[in-house]
């Protein structure tokens, strides 16, 4: 008799269960600020880590972007003590740790990929929701909290009860100027930011399939904003090209094993979702949370809600405006959502040879150390400051504004990052999630623009571009 | 962590859909290192607007997917310090849901219907041995995990029980643990 087609997420799940709802965790990733209390209640029960061989460390929500080296420098006194703590609790357990000042320090979720330590197949846990980015490589990862992250610290497990299963699947292609950030915003306003809530979900179709690696670590990234833990995609050539070489990646990639790891054709989900990629427009979000979304050629729609109208009363719109026409203060590139060299390649290629706004302050975070040094090696840094960008070092830096990196209250910001709750960014201020080119092309023309019809002007190309 | 068992009393309401953890204990508390007095920043930019008014009581009754966004479970720390034991809405979101297990803070899911009929009412009680919550003279069940039941009716620590699997655990090392990345050698 043939065995019970599976799905992806059963198989990683089947081959990682220690006992019946305890799955052995292949690689923890550790930060500095959902770290401390579990590395205290450790010390506190005489408990060591059990695996640090499978643990890494790195600061990256707290970090100034000032371009600091050491933790000594951050001037905040309550964000210096935490990655000071970081460092010293990783220093007694035997952690290993990428802080301030390291070449492999970054956005906890653009270094494992980076590093290669991200694998097809593997578990994969950090105290941060936006784990799910690493489910891009075809691993089951999901966000915990800090409870979770002793018990994965002292045990290299978690119990977990098990998630229905869910998948998206994608017909038709992207058109242009629409990206991996438009194809989950599109999804989170059809399925709602509830929608994947209790689901483990698989994005599949062959709009997923084109995409770039990075473009579905952006789509993988953002599940959880569609309620979803996990979000994984299945493993292909385009995962093997970017593994490849990578510092921690195996030599030969053991390429055969990791082409098993996809969904049978007969396995059933409990829910099957389909969403139409090439009807998408580049999205806007118009509200507080990120399935209060349009196309930029539409307008901000009629509150259905309660909550919808307290969201138009906190971001300061009215019903029918247009999206183009609502004008920005502040952009920002960054985030774990889209922060990559990819991300940031085509953000330059909006701006170069213009001039951000006069009513406009933009920035560039960029994901890692090693995106920075990238990014300056094709002379990408010199684009943004030519265009009247900050050039900042990495971290998590405006997206949750836990840094000096905050918008004013009533300021009203482009964001390329995955949250548009109030006050994320900084109290009262104001976030529309878009794209890297959407957010690169508001800050040149100091509002919202649709960049099908924007011609960004031709500049010479970068020194050093691939 | 103490055991859960009956909780009863008078009730909270916060009649809000999609409250995000953002809002619940905003980030620039997250900077602590310790567990513990959070609950003085609970809600802390909506507590500013007038009319605001969340009293401490056991039970707080609220819409749909509370909880939502961030992992951090500073949020469940502040809404358990600042006096709640246990949390009623329609859904909750996953992670948010699985923290607050963890600290013995016991989040009841009830249909949209009863948790509107609830907020109506003064008191309530939850009893988990039954899986009911009583208000109004009626009895409404709510569903959880049996494993995550008994754990919080006895007050078991998740790290104690997984610990008693010790054997097993070094037997999927010996043979299952999958080859990986070693982090300590990059």
């Amino acid at each position: 008799m043939a065995a019970e087609p599976t799905t992806l997420f059963d198989k990683i799940w089947a081959a990682h269960e220690v006992e019946p709802g305890l799955l052995y965790i292949d690689l923890h990733l550790v930060h500095e600020v959902t770290s401390p209390q579990a590395f205290d209640a450790l010390r506190i029960a005489g408990r060591k880590v059990r695996r640090p061989d499978r643990t890494l460390a790195t600061a990256d929500h707290n970090v100034p972007t000032d371009g600091s080296s050491r933790a000594a420098q951050i001037l905040d006194q309550l964000s210096r003590v935490q990655v000071e703590t970081l460092e010293r609790n990783c220093a007694e357990f035997g952690v290993p740790i990428y802080s301030l000042g390291s070449e492999r320090q970054g956005i906890v979720h653009v270094i494992g990929p980076e590093l290669g330590v991200t694998q097809p197949g593997m578990t994969i846990v950090c105290g941060d929701s936006h784990t799910a980015t690493h489910g891009a490589m075809g691993a089951l990862a999901f966000g915990i909290g800090t409870s979770e992250v002793e018990h994965v610290l002292a045990t290299q497990t978690l119990r977990q009860t098990r998630p229905r299963s869910m998948r998206i699947s994608y017909g038709g292609e992207l058109g242009f100027g629409v990206t991996a950030k438009d194809l989950i915003l599109g999804t989170i306003g059809q399925i709602g930011v509830e929608g994947g809530v209790g689901y483990a979900i698989e994005y599949a179709g062959e709009a997923i399939e084109a995409l770039s690696m990075e473009g579905r670590f952006t789509v993988c990234n953002m599940t959880i904003e569609a309620g979803g833990r996990s979000g994984v995609i299945a493993p292909d050539a385009t995962t093997f090209e970017y593994l490849a070489g990578r510092l921690a990646a195996p030599d030969p990639l053991p390429v055969e094993e990791w082409s098993e790891l996809r969904t049978d054709p007969e396995a059933r989900f409990d829910r099957e979702v389909e969403v139409d990629a090439g009807a998408l427009s580049p999205q806007v979000t118009w509200g507080t949370t990120p399935g209060m979304v349009a196309g930029v050629s539409d307008s901000v729609p009629d509150p259905r809600t309660p909550g919808e109208e307290r969201a138009l009363e906190y971001m300061a719109l009215e019903a029918g405006t247009p999206i183009e026409e609502i004008a920005l203060d502040r952009v920002f590139i960054g985030s774990c959502t889209n922060s990559r060299i990819g991300d940031l390649r085509a953000a330059a290629a909006m701006v170069r040879g213009r001039r951000v706004a006069s009513s406009v302050e933009a920035m560039v975070v960029p994901g890692s150390a090693n995106v920075k040094i990238q990014a300056e090696r094709e002379g990408l840094d010199e684009v943004f400051r030519r265009a009247g960008f900050d050039w900042r070092s990495a971290g998590c830096s405006m997206c949750l504004g836990m840094n000096p990196d905050i918008l004013a209250p009533g300021e009203r910001c482009a964001s390329t990052s995955n949250r548009n709750f109030e006050g994320r960014q900084g109290r009262g201020g104001r976030s529309h999630l878009v794209s890297p080119e959407m957010a690169a092309a508001a800050a040149i023309e100091g509002r919202f623009v649709d960049i099908r019809d924007w011609e960004p002007a031709r500049g010479p190309e970068p020194v050093g571009a691939r | 962590m103490d055991r859960v068992d009956k909780i009863r009393g008078p009730i909270s309401v916060l009649n809000r859909s999609d409250v995000d953890t953002d809002q619940i204990i905003p980030k620039q508390f997250l900077k602590r290192v310790e567990r513990t007095g959070f609950g003085q920043y609970l809600f802390y930019d909506w507590a500013k607007e007038p009319g605001w008014d969340l009293d401490p009581n056991e039970i707080l009754v609220t819409g749909r997917n509370f909880g939502c966004g961030s992992s951090r479970e500073h949020a469940p720390w502040a809404l358990q310090d600042y006096g709640f034991k246990a949390l009623v809405a329609p859904s909750f979101a996953d992670i948010f849901y699985s923290n607050c297990t963890k600290i013995g803070m016991l989040p009841v899911p009830l249909p949209e219907e009863e948790v509107e009929a609830l907020m109506a009412a003064q008191e309530a009680e939850i009893d988990l041995e039954a899986e009911v919550v009583r208000f109004s003279g009626r009895e409404v069940p709510f569903e959880i995990d049996p494993d995550l039941r008994h754990r919080l009716l006895n007050g078991l620590d998740d790290i104690g029980i997984t610990l008693q699997s010790g054997e097993a655990l070094e037997r999927y090392e010996a043979e299952r643990e999958r080859a990986g990345p070693v982090t300590t050698a990059l």
